[in-house]
């Protein structure tokens, strides 16, 4: 009898074991059989209010939620290389309506909402919306409007705005020094890369948040080359102004200009000059933001990690 | 507190060990250690709030569960079973059956949460790393969760008391959801006119008000909580409670139990 027992147990275990193993293995072919009916892709219910009402009270968890999908959402696309982002506005306006307070859906959010695509949605318009909306629920945030300030500034290249708003956001009461300055900076000398190697510092050192210190970092190493090699480029042009040549290698550079060795770019490689002058970094891959320093034709890749602009 | 009373309640709270009620505290903490462990992953510089928004909306959620579906049977049961009838041929009166089953299934809950409260700290020490003097607004979160319940299980045993356990777990479930829409409900009172505007502003004030006793999204930004909030959400509460329960022991004693 209890061997009998014994014997149903195990095969029903078997059972349970073997159906179970069959039904992920179905439901994996399913998903490569119709890969566009995934859920990051439909938004079934597009007003923020009428999910607020439907989270009975419980709204803060319904925003996490979203902003989890949000951020789901913006990581497949990115990762596929998407030139479109349709649901990411309205994701984060149910996020934010839902939760008004949670700050990482404004910070975030608008640095995925405003660079052109490939590295966001291309939609600047609604981020400066969105970081607004921000700033009216949570008017005693400085750096919301630092994000506001820098959305302007890098994608609008809309100095006059930016500096006012960097402004307002400096007189916020606890507001970080560096408001101040860069409101200063930006109606000055809005265009410079000093400019840009500033904003880029001032993010890095006020930010807690690992992503948006290392994209600063990824940021501010191509400052560096965009800086060396315009002053690279500016040595050649002086060097054949007096020499009536273009320089035969970046040795010759070197010794010419008086340089203890060969210019490095950050991760350490020598920049390398081309037959007609040209001034290139080895690895143009591995600085996602560089404007100089490129073979023609380059084309760059995605940001590894987009955050701010 | 009557010793009969006491003794109702306790009862109650063994009753309610004894349907393995307190299994859903390991449901809860798979729950959270899965969600404190999986969002840092899968999502961006919210660790912190989802813990105590997941956490104390679970502990809200897994509670009201649990106050309906005990609440709704601990007089219909006692009855199916006719166990209630030993129970009333002692000296026990009608409303201390009634009330000790109420303390009962509210120590039940109590215990429950504090339980929970204790995963909730343990989940927000495990991604924040330490306690902040914020976090100790949790507990002020918790304390009118803990007052909700009083309702509910109030609320379910005013509709145990005349009603079957599927229409009292229908009545029950739903006045919880009206009361999630409570403030919805007196701004369409207010907008309303003529009769429709006196219906409207009565059932408004006749349901309960749980959305003035759900401050988790307020306490996981850290926004403090006036005292003057504190005492008059308890004061409600109580009140609420006292309200239902009186109704309950109304009906009970004029209940033919023959």
């Amino acid at each position: 009898m209890k061997t009998e027992r014994q014997r149903t147990t195990i095969i029903a275990a078997v059972c349970f074991a073997v159906s179970m193993a069959a039904c992920v293995l179905l439901l994996r072919k399913i998903d490569q059989i119709r890969p566009q009916a995934t859920l990051e892709d439909a938004l079934y219910i597009n007003s923020p209010k009428m999910i607020k009402r439907a989270s009975l009270g419980f709204d803060g968890l319904m925003a996490c939620i979203y902003w989890t999908r949000t951020v789901q959402y913006f990581g497949h696309r990115h990762f596929d290389s998407a030139h479109t982002y349709n649901e990411l506005a309205p994701l984060l306006e149910i996020t934010t309506a839902l939760d008004p307070h949670l700050l990482p859906a404004y910070q975030f959010g608008a640095s995925f909402l405003a660079p052109k695509p490939p590295g966001g949605a291309g939609q600047p318009e609604r981020a400066i919306h969105l970081m607004e909306y921000g700033i009216q629920h949570n008017p005693d945030n400085w750096r919301l409007y630092y994000d506001l300030g820098f959305v302007y500034y890098t994608e609008l290249k809309d100095y006059k705005n930016a500096a006012q708003v960097f402004e307002k956001g400096s007189n916020v009461p606890n507001s970080h020094p560096y408001m101040k300055i860069m409101a200063a900076q930006m109606a000055a000398h809005a265009g410079d890369l000093a400019t840009a190697r500033m904003l880029w510092t001032a993010t890095y050192e006020t930010s807690y948040e690992t992503n948006i210190r290392l994209n600063a970092i990824e940021h501010l190493r191509s400052i560096k080359v965009d800086e060396d090699v315009t002053n690279l480029e500016s040595a050649v042009s002086q060097f054949r102004e007096h020499t009536g040549r273009f320089p035969s290698s970046m040795s010759e550079l070197a010794v010419a200009e008086h340089s203890r060795g060969i210019p490095v770019d950050p991760d350490g490689n020598p920049y390398i000059m081309t037959p007609d002058g040209q001034v290139l970094v080895q690895n143009p891959d591995n600085f996602s933001f560089i404007t100089k320093g490129v073979p023609p034709g380059y084309k760059a890749p995605p940001p590894k990690f987009h955050t701010q602009g | 507190m009557s010793s009969r009373i006491v003794h109702i309640a306790r009862n109650t709270f063994r009753e309610a060990v004894r349907d393995r009620v307190l299994y859903n505290l390991i449901a809860f903490a798979l729950l959270l250690s899965g969600a404190a462990i999986l969002v840092g992953q899968i999502s961006i510089d919210i660790e912190r709030l989802v813990v105590i928004n997941l956490g104390l909306t679970a502990v809200s959620l897994f509670g009201v569960v649990i106050a309906i579906f005990i609440g709704i049977g601990l007089v219909s049961k006692e009855i199916e079973k006719r166990t209630l009838y030993t129970v009333l041929s002692r000296p026990v009166r009608r409303w201390e059956f009634i009330v000790g089953k109420f303390f009962g299934l509210a120590g039940t809950l109590v215990v429950n949460t504090v339980f929970m409260a204790i995963g909730v700290f343990g989940a927000l020490l495990y991604v924040a790393h330490k306690f902040t003097k914020p976090d100790g607004l949790i507990l002020v979160a918790l304390y009118f969760i803990i007052l909700e319940f009083l309702i509910i299980c109030s609320l379910a045993l005013l509709f145990s008391s005349f009603s079957s356990p599927l229409l009292s777990a229908v009545f029950a479930f739903s006045l919880f959801v009206i009361g999630s829409f409570s403030d919805d409900l007196r701004g369409f009172a207010a907008m309303a006119h003529g009769m429709t505007r006196w219906v409207a502003t009565g059932a408004a004030y006749l349901v309960p008000n749980f959305s003035a006793l759900n401050v988790i999204s307020a306490v996981a930004h850290q926004q403090p909580m006036g005292s003057q909030l504190i005492l008059q959400n308890t004061l409600y509460a109580l009140f609420y409670t006292a309200m239902a329960l009186s109704g309950a022991v109304l009906i009970f004693e004029r209940r033919n139990l023959k």
